[in-house]
């Protein structure tokens, strides 16, 4: 369908479309109403890999025992998301496609190494997450191709997320921090960590990371992280704000307690 | 479209992208359904689409196509939760109070507070606190 | 004799309605042939109109603009200085200028209108301002004498943002054209108010407008003037179209373009004895009106009358300014002055404390205003004076002095490297003291002359008022008050809508005025009642003497005297007194603030119905914790730039901590069975709570609200402030 016509705007949850209708700040007419498709909707475990279906609500991620262990970061992410209201019909299809720099999932699945998986009628092409996301709101998503699932690969080592919004719940981010803490590597450590809302898109840190693996101090980890992130002013905070935020996040992440 | 609205079967002709919140208060007549922002905040147009609290002004009416809707009308009137909220002063103004009752239906028998206020974060009251809708919620039987 | 339900807390008399869904909201009513109006604004702050095109068909649409209306334009108020519809000059963005209608909706919507501006230099700053609305001068002592008696002097400058009513419904009228007159239902507080504009507006006598309240969502002053505006708008379109009108804001419009609470800028001079006995305050403080007048002179007189907190002090000087700048014009909000003033009167407190090394418990014993003391504007308490009662009471529930000294010694002790990273955060805990008058300031209730009256009916009696309920149980509570004076059973005393073509004008539903004032006059009705009925029931005294109908004024107590020009004598009938406390815990890592408990002790004479009390003061103590720590208005060019819900910040049910209220009753001589006022008062003392429990915990702030950024940044200031005389 999408192939015949490739102007059609996908719609899941609506809970970002709807905004834009309501707000009416989103000019486009023609729809194709994926809500209905079930089997996009399926959480499994496919060859070692955790695979969500693009139209599993955050609710549906909440609930899943698969997401709860090998991905509780992913748990978290989905917990803290609006309010349950937006939890039953917001999807993280929906939340990779919008490509907000604030979505909370985003952070999660780039320091996972997700796959996302696009289809169109010519086939299925799989993205690496990192390569995604190409600028602000914008991805390499082509009209006509649809986001059916994310692959995730499986995750060693511990896990963090860490929202800072606007308020307790309801909350847009401010900054959001996931990260994978792996296993000691002579004097550092691996780490995997991404941000959103510090950048044009969600951000994997990899000079931070390399830091980190070389065993340097958490303080010039730290340095390091506040030169490599680019936040910026805007209605929610302050780029001052975040990367300090950003440093104690990644400190109390690297070296406090098991929380996360 | 057709839905079971309220417990009863509804059949109606709408543009499939109307708003729920406006196919319930124009086309069925339920204006107990409040509509405080329109952008997904403050849950005064919660509804419930197969038990599960949706924001009403957020659902394209297709989704409800098929689904079982339920409003603050379809509770009769005789739920303990409205009772509990006249009686524990969980409604003021009252203009929250629709969508608050509903949330608190999904929550289902004997939540705990910490449930409840979870279960609400996404329902917005400018009037009471929230303490008297817990108050109401809690000893609603 | 039923049983008195005053005291009780009975069945509020609407509550039924607003749980099944039945309540009718002004967007839930419709009529036949109705068409809906939309307000075209400017998009400057200041400046001229040069032109408007229509970029569309414009036959089937009703245009209005300024010479469409029949009388003045102007929304009659207090300075008459605000226009219904821009002609030229435009003073703020999101000012009206135009309004059109149109049958459908989308085809509205869709209209589009360019309006060229000639663009003048606006002025944002309300210190520097050249263009007061009001001033206000306070003196009582002599100020110099007063810091001569000082040993130290401490100075503090305190600001307060913008604040957005937020009532969930926003603010919407409908207008009908009728009997060569205009109807107007809508959500409001004031149907009066509205009255008096559209007859103004429109040029007509008395009984050809009618105003009538519909079940208002929430309004909290959002809804006290506003609606004078938006009915004006919707009656002349009504009028030029001859169809019914419906003009309902969305959220994003409501909060662009209606009033807010006014920010401000306190500064304090204080002396005190070493002692801690207060010799000398000094204030000085500037609200920022917006760009027309509204009610910022009332607004600024409460705020001044309430600037010193409810200290005594022999030597007071206080100067208050509400001046222009190019925003919308700020309003009523809940509180009215008072918070602004009392957050810069009780952080500076316990500034006071600190600089003279005593504890903030202590400090406001030693000044706190008792029987027999003097207020600023030199009015002699009476025995219904309750500050040392609520701080005493407040203090020994929350265990305030043990934990006040256990943060500050953690505080003091914090080893930041051991500490850092680790689970949990900064504790802190603060405290406020503050009171507020019940009614309006001074002689305002004299020159309202209100009137209520009392209906006999069969079972009992109808009550006929113009007061408004707006969640706060207006009906319930005067229902109540009429029940156990007349001495019927509560459920016999029914409640008449607020229509003007029914009721008399019992002033405004503002001011915590409803039930005290209000109220007393309700009781006065219905003791004559029960005189005229003497042996009879209801339905006897119809039966033998026909319908019996009881109107009563205001009268002004014989005890209180004001007088305007000098600002002096009794300010208020009576006071409220309340102390509050809040324990917060920030974020060692993102400096969010988390209110962990809060503690509110109200005196208000008489709680008529307990839960409703405790409703109000729950309530009105989590807008006080939005105010502290989350609400801001962030104004870009004078427009409010985050003018959406997703970006006004208010607390959800995870940011309002459990609200732990002891009321107590010390009763007021005037008030009806003892009440005084108790919607505004709630709203006057979390903010300053909060901040202090900030400084408790390491943080110095003078502002609020107390985001996390304004956390961050004030963990490096210095704490020294105190200058020794
Ligand atoms: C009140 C409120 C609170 C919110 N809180 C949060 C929050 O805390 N954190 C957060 O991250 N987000 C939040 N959101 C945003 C939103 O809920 C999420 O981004 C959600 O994941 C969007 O999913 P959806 O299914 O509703 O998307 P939709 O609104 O249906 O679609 C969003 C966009 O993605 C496209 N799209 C959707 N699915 C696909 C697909 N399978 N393939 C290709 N394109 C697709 C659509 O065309 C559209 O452009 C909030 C929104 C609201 C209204
Ligand atoms: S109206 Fe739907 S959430 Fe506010
Ligand atoms: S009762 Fe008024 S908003 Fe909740």
């Amino acid at each position: 369908m999408l192939r015949d016509e490739p102007t059609l705007t996908p719609l899941a949850g609506c809970t970002d479309l709807y905004v834009a209708l309501n707000f009416g700040t989103l000019k486009d007419t023609r729809f194709l109403d994926l809500w209905r498709l079930d089997r996009l909707r399926k959480i499994e475990l496919r060859g070692g890999a955790l695979s969500i279906g693009a139209l599993a609500t955050f609710t549906d991620l909440i609930r899943s025992t698969l997401v709860r262990k090998r991905l509780p970061m992913l748990a978290a992410a989905a917990r803290d998301v609006g309010g349950v209201q937006i939890q039953n019909r917001g999807t993280i299809g929906g939340n990779v496609a919008n490509a907000s720099p604030a979505g909370d999932t985003l952070p999660v699945l780039a320091a996972a190494d997700a796959v996302v998986v696009l289809q169109q009628a010519g086939g299925i092409r799989r993205v690496p997450f990192d390569g995604f996301y190409t600028g602000y709101r914008q991805t390499v998503r082509r009209p006509g191709e649809l986001i059916v699932g994310i692959e995730i690969p499986p995750v060693r080592g511990r896990q963090f997320f860490r929202k800072v919004g606007t308020r307790a719940a309801q909350a847009i981010s401010k900054i959001v921090m996931a990260g994978i803490l792996g296993p000691a590597t002579g004097s550092g450590r691996t780490a995997r960590i991404a941000l959103g809302s510090v950048a044009p898109t969600v951000v994997r840190v990899p000079r931070t990371e390399a830091a980190l693996a070389s065993g340097a101090s958490i303080e010039a980890v730290q340095r390091t992280l506040m030169e490599e992130i680019a936040p910026i002013d805007d209605l929610r905070s302050t780029a001052e704000y975040r990367r300090r935020v950003a440093a104690n996040l990644l400190a109390r992440f690297v070296c406090g307690a098991s929380r996360g | 479209m057709r839905f079971t609205l309220n417990g009863k079967r509804a059949r109606l002709d709408v543009h499939p992208m109307k708003r729920l919140l406006d196919v319930l208060r124009e086309d069925c007549g339920f204006t107990g359904t409040k509509e405080g922002c329109g952008e997904g905040e403050c849950g005064a147009c919660t509804i419930l689409i197969e038990g599960m609290p949706v924001n009403s002004c957020l659902v394209p009416a297709a989704h409800a196509d098929g689904a079982r809707v339920t409003t603050i009308e379809g509770l009769d009137g005789r739920h303990p939760l409205q009772r509990a909220f006249v009686d524990h002063g969980g409604a003021q103004c009252g203009i929250c109070t629709p969508g608050m009752i509903m949330a608190a239906v999904a929550l289902g028998r004997k939540p705990t507070l910490e449930q409840i206020r979870v279960g609400l974060a996404g329902n917005l009251c400018r009037c009471t606190g929230y303490s008297a809708i817990y108050r109401s919620i809690r000893r609603a039987r | 004799m039923p049983s008195r339900s005053v005291g009780r807390s009975v069945v509020r008399k609407e509550g039924r309605g607003k749980v099944t869904g039945a309540a009718r909201y002004i967007d839930d009513l419709t009529f036949p042939g109705l068409i809906h109006a939309r307000t075209i604004r400017s998009t400057i702050p200041a400046g001229e109109i040069v032109d408007v095109a229509f970029g569309f068909d414009t036959s089937g649409f009703t245009l209005v603009d300024y010479r469409d209306i029949p009388g003045r334009n102007i929304v009659a108020l207090i300075d008459d200085d605000q226009p219904c519809l821009a002609e030229r000059l435009v003073r703020h963005v999101a000012e009206p200028i135009l309004l059109l209608a149109h049958a459908d909706r989308e085809a509205l919507l869709a209209a589009d209108v360019r309006i060229r501006y000639r663009e003048a230099v606006p002025t944002y700053d309300a210190t520097t301002s050249p263009i007061a609305f009001k001033t206000i001068a306070i003196d009582k002592g002599r100020i110099d004498q007063g810091f001569r008696e000082a040993d130290v002097i401490v100075e503090g400058e305190y600001r307060t943002g913008h604040q957005e009513q937020l009532y969930i419904e926003p603010n919407g009228v409908i207008a009908v054209p009728e009997h060569g007159g205009v109807t107007v239902y809508g959500s409001m507080q004031c149907p009066y108010y509205v009255h008096r504009a559209l007859k103004v507006l429109l040029d007509l006598p008395d009984d050809k407008v009618r105003v009538v309240q519909t079940e208002t969502g929430g309004g909290f002053g959002g809804k006290e003037e506003y609606p004078s505006m938006i009915a004006g708008h919707a009656a002349l379109v009504a009028i030029k179209a001859q169809r019914p009108v419906k003009l309902v804001y969305d959220r994003v419009e409501d909060m662009l373009a209606t009033t807010k609470r006014h920010p401000a800028v306190i500064r304090h001079r204080t002396g005190v004895k070493r002692d801690g006995t207060l010799t000398a305050i000094d204030i000085d403080a500037v609200i920022d009106g917006g760009a027309y007048a509204t009610l910022s002179a009332v607004v600024l007189s409460r705020g001044v009358i309430h600037a010193t907190g409810p200290y005594r002090c022999d030597h007071i000087r206080i100067r208050g300014r509400a001046t222009m700048t190019n925003t919308p014009p700020n309003g009523a909000f809940r509180g009215f002055g008072a918070p602004q003033t009392q957050f810069a009167a009780e952080v500076h407190m316990d500034r006071i404390a600190e600089a003279l090394g005593i504890d903030p418990v202590r400090i406001r014993e030693i000044n706190a205003l008792r029987p027999g003391d003097r207020t600023a504007t030199g009015q002699r308490l009476g025995r219904d004076c309750s500050a040392l009662a609520v701080l005493r009471e407040t203090v020994k529930r929350t265990d305030f002095k043990r934990k006040w000294r256990a943060y500050a010694r953690l505080k003091a002790s914090r080893c930041l490297k051991a500490s850092r990273y680790k689970e949990g955060g900064s504790r802190g805990i603060g405290l406020s003291l503050f009171f507020h008058g019940a009614g309006f300031t001074g002689g305002g209730e004299v020159k309202l002359a209100s009137k209520a009256s009392l209906a006999l009916t069969d079972r009992g009696a109808r009550i006929l008022v113009a007061s408004t309920e707006i969640g706060q149980g207006t009906r319930t509570m005067h229902a109540q008050i009429v029940a156990d004076t007349l001495g019927v059973p509560y459920d016999c005393v029914d409640v008449n809508a607020a229509d003007t073509g029914q009721v008399p004008d019992s002033g405004p539903t503002v001011a915590s005025r409803t039930c005290m004032v209000v109220g007393r006059i309700l009781q006065r009705c219905a003791e004559d009642m029960r005189e005229r009925l003497g042996r009879l029931t209801p339905r006897e005294y119809l039966k033998r003497h026909g319908p019996l109908v009881i109107t009563r004024e205001y009268e002004r107590p014989t005890d209180m005297a004001w007088d305007d020009n000098s600002y002096r004598g009794d300010a208020y009938g009576t006071y409220g007194w309340a102390c509050d406390v809040a324990e917060i815990e920030v974020d060692r890592e993102t400096w969010e603030v988390k209110p962990i408990a809060f503690t509110t002790v109200h005196e208000i004479g008489k709680a008529i119905h307990p839960v409703l009390a405790l409703g109000q003061i729950e309530g009105g103590s989590a807008q006080g914790l939005g105010y502290a720590l989350l609400e801001e208005v962030v104004m870009r060019d004078g427009r409010m730039a985050n003018a959406q819900l997703t970006n006004y910040i208010i607390p959800t049910t995870l940011d309002t901590p459990p609200i732990d209220v002891v009321i107590l009753e010390n009763p007021y001589k005037h008030g009806p069975f003892g009440a005084k006022g108790v919607g505004e008062m709630p709203i006057d003392g979390p903010a300053p709570a909060a901040i202090n429990a900030l400084r408790n915990a390491g943080f110095d702030l003078r502002e609020i609200p107390a985001t996390p950024e304004r956390v961050m940044v004030s963990e490096k200031q210095e704490p020294r402030h105190a200058l020794h005389a």
